[in-house]
């Protein structure tokens, strides 16, 4: 009767986190973020081109608004390339499109976890969190995070960066 | 002291502006020197009100006259004592004592300035009481390893930097046979770098000067400095990770430079929560065979065996592909890059601080990513550069995994009780060294089987013994 629970922990224990992504939301703000420059680009560069008459203006707008585009695509796969997963050792963040990054960080090594929302964050209500270790080059880094989810995050970390402690 | 610095710059000061304004300003004269007696007067003062006391386990340091500063160093936390001697210092016979603490470096002692024997000897005490002997057991004896010959390390300042200098001094010589105008403009260029090249050499020059490294129990030693001389020890337990830097043109005279880092500070509460990391040399210019001696002392690993990347990692870097090695066991990690500059860094895997995968756009299509392997420190990594996207994926594995055992065991073995800690080290007896008088000097197993340890002086076993971290005396 008690062997059972323990097998049910083990094989609980062995399955993998899961993989967690960043809040849709910041998509949302990312496609804000190059609209306003976009469009605001694009304004200027038809206002600047519109002087020698209506075509070249409207062209240059839309070539401006084509990048815009362009940066909108990549915006969107660099978004989806975010993951991270909590593992029982050690926090694995995954990103990049063309420069494809992952990074492991024990719990261990963590020295301050950051959590930061810049304006255009706040107003997506959404935030950043970072984790510093000794080492500068180690990058663990997640944009997009809800409220909740940073929270808990944080909470997470914290606690598991007291526990696992290493000293250098 | 410190004002000492400020008084001669202001007595020159004062000899200047009483040469330029003749017998015309009298009232400024006053006022100068009215300046150079305040700051002479406050240094006498500061000198005066600085008392220090070692009672036991503590060092008491005070300071300051309106702003007391009073400061108890706990010896059990001292990390290093280095003793410094500022030029002017040293021409009075005084040197600093600098107490680096476990811990934040806020909390750093700085005894300025005792006379030379009693800041030797109040070294030599601090760390007899930190390793919990008795407080007159003698410093144990340094076994000297390298010294750095003045010439090969003018040789080496001149050629990392000076090669450069060549081309401009020819273009120089062309172009005065040429035209006088244009041989202005690259020799102003010339003489612009000139200045700053010399500046950068005399600095390296002066701070390497009579750079000699040394074994001891608790570190490796270093003294070094031309005007201003430093000793300072650099604890093995504290090294993150260890270079060894081979340029272009050392290659052709077998020199190399060591280069290790250390862990200034562990702390939340330092430096915004950063641990601040220094480079230091462990040997400015030296042979092969004595770096990899050094290399052996801070680095206590058997080394890993190193492989090369895939054949396709040839399309991807031409150039480098021969030098890129790099290759792991249980314990430490070892990588190989650079063409120009050949880097070998070693990084133990308990001191590994995160692990990244990088696969570039070009490496793609190769089918190669790079593995890093990230220690404290600004760019400190062993780099698994190039490697096949199966191996990149198992050293991920791997050495995650190898890390965290490495990290659990080391603090399995920190909770243990251990008596002392480095003093003890050297556990094998000497006495098969006797003959060949080599055995350094520090504590080693008892040859009479009484106590735990015995001090050996280099020639002789001593009185002092220990026992599970107790100092005592029994003659052998």
């Amino acid at each position: 009767m008690r062997a059972a629970p323990n097998v049910a922990v083990m094989a609980d224990s062995s399955i993998e986190a899961p993989w967690l992504s960043p809040s849709s939301r910041l998509w949302k703000m990312r496609c804000l973020e190059a609209a306003t420059v976009g469009s605001l680009v694009a304004l200027v560069a038809g206002a600047a081109t519109g002087q020698k008459g209506a075509i070249p203006g409207l062209l240059s707008a839309a070539v401006a608004l084509g990048i815009t585009g362009l940066a909108l695509w990549f915006l969107r796969r660099r978004f989806r390339s975010w993951s991270y997963q909590e593992r029982d050792e050690d926090l694995v963040v995954r990103r990049g499109v063309a420069f494809r990054r992952l990074s492991v960080v024990p719990y261990g090594r963590m020295q301050i976890v950051d959590v930061t929302a810049g304006p255009v964050e706040r107003l997506f209500k959404l935030s950043t969190i970072k984790l510093h270790t000794a080492a500068a080059a180690s990058d663990a880094r997640i944009p997009g995070l809800e409220p909740v989810e940073a929270a808990r995050l944080r909470e997470q970390l914290a606690s598991l960066g007291e526990t696992k402690a290493a000293g250098l | 002291m410190r004002a000492g610095r400020i008084v001669p710059v202001l007595l020159i000061a004062l000899v200047v502006s009483a040469g330029s304004h003749g017998h015309a300003d009298n009232s400024a004269r006053v006022y100068d020197l009215i300046a150079v007696v305040v700051v002479g007067v406050a240094g006498v003062v500061h000198w005066l009100v600085t008392k220090w006391a070692l009672d036991g386990v503590t060092l008491r340091i005070e300071s300051g006259l309106l702003r007391r500063d009073a400061r108890q160093l706990p010896v059990a936390r001292i990390q290093a004592v280095d003793v410094v001697r500022p030029f002017l210092a040293r021409m009075f016979g005084l040197a600093e004592l600098r107490i680096r603490l476990a811990g934040s470096s806020a909390a750093n002692g700085r005894l300025a300035y005792l006379s030379d024997p009693v800041a030797t000897d109040l070294r030599a005490r601090l760390l007899a009481v930190h390793h919990g002997v008795d407080p007159a057991t003698p410093e144990p004896a340094h076994q000297a390893v390298a010294k750095v010959p003045t010439g090969r390390l003018i040789g080496s300042v001149l050629l990392s930097g000076g090669i450069v200098f060549i081309p401009l001094v020819i273009a120089v010589v062309v172009l005065v046979q040429v035209s006088s105008t244009a041989a202005v403009v690259v020799g102003s260029v010339f003489l612009t770098y000139g200045i700053g090249f010399v500046q950068d050499v005399w600095h390296r020059i002066s701070t390497q000067y009579g750079f000699t490294v040394a074994e001891a129990p608790d570190g490796i030693h270093i003294s070094r400095g031309l005007l201003g001389t430093v000793a300072e020890t650099i604890p093995i337990h504290r090294v993150q990770a260890v270079r060894l830097v081979e340029p272009l043109f050392w290659r052709l005279f077998r020199w190399c430079r060591l280069e290790v880092d250390v862990a200034g500070a562990v702390g939340r509460e330092a430096g915004g929560g950063r641990s601040a990391t220094s480079t230091k040399a462990l040997l400015p210019v030296g042979s092969p065979e004595v770096a990899r001696r050094l290399i052996a002392t801070v680095i206590p690993y058997p080394q890993p065996q190193l492989s090369r990347p895939p054949p396709s990692a040839r399309l991807k870097a031409p150039l480098s592909f021969h030098f890129l090695e790099a290759g792991h066991n249980d314990v430490l990690a070892t990588a190989v890059t650079g063409r120009v500059r050949r880097t070998t860094t070693w990084v133990p895997l308990v001191k590994a601080q995160s692990l990244r995968r990088i696969e570039g756009p070009l490496q793609r299509r190769f089918g190669l990513a790079t593995v890093h392997l990230d220690a404290a420190g600004k760019r400190v990594r062993a780099e698994f550069r190039d490697r096949s996207l199966e191996q990149a994926d198992s050293l991920m594995v791997e050495l995650a995994s190898l890390s965290r055992s490495a990290r659990q065991e080391e603090q399995r073995s920190r909770n243990l009780p251990s008596p002392g800690v480095a003093w003890d080290r050297p556990a094998t007896s000497p006495t098969g060294a006797v003959a060949g008088g080599t055995a350094p000097a520090g504590w080693y197993g008892d040859p009479g089987g009484r106590h735990d340890v015995r001090y050996w002086d280099g020639v002789h076993w001593t009185a002092h013994i220990r026992d599970q971290g107790v100092a005592g005396t029994d003659s052998c």
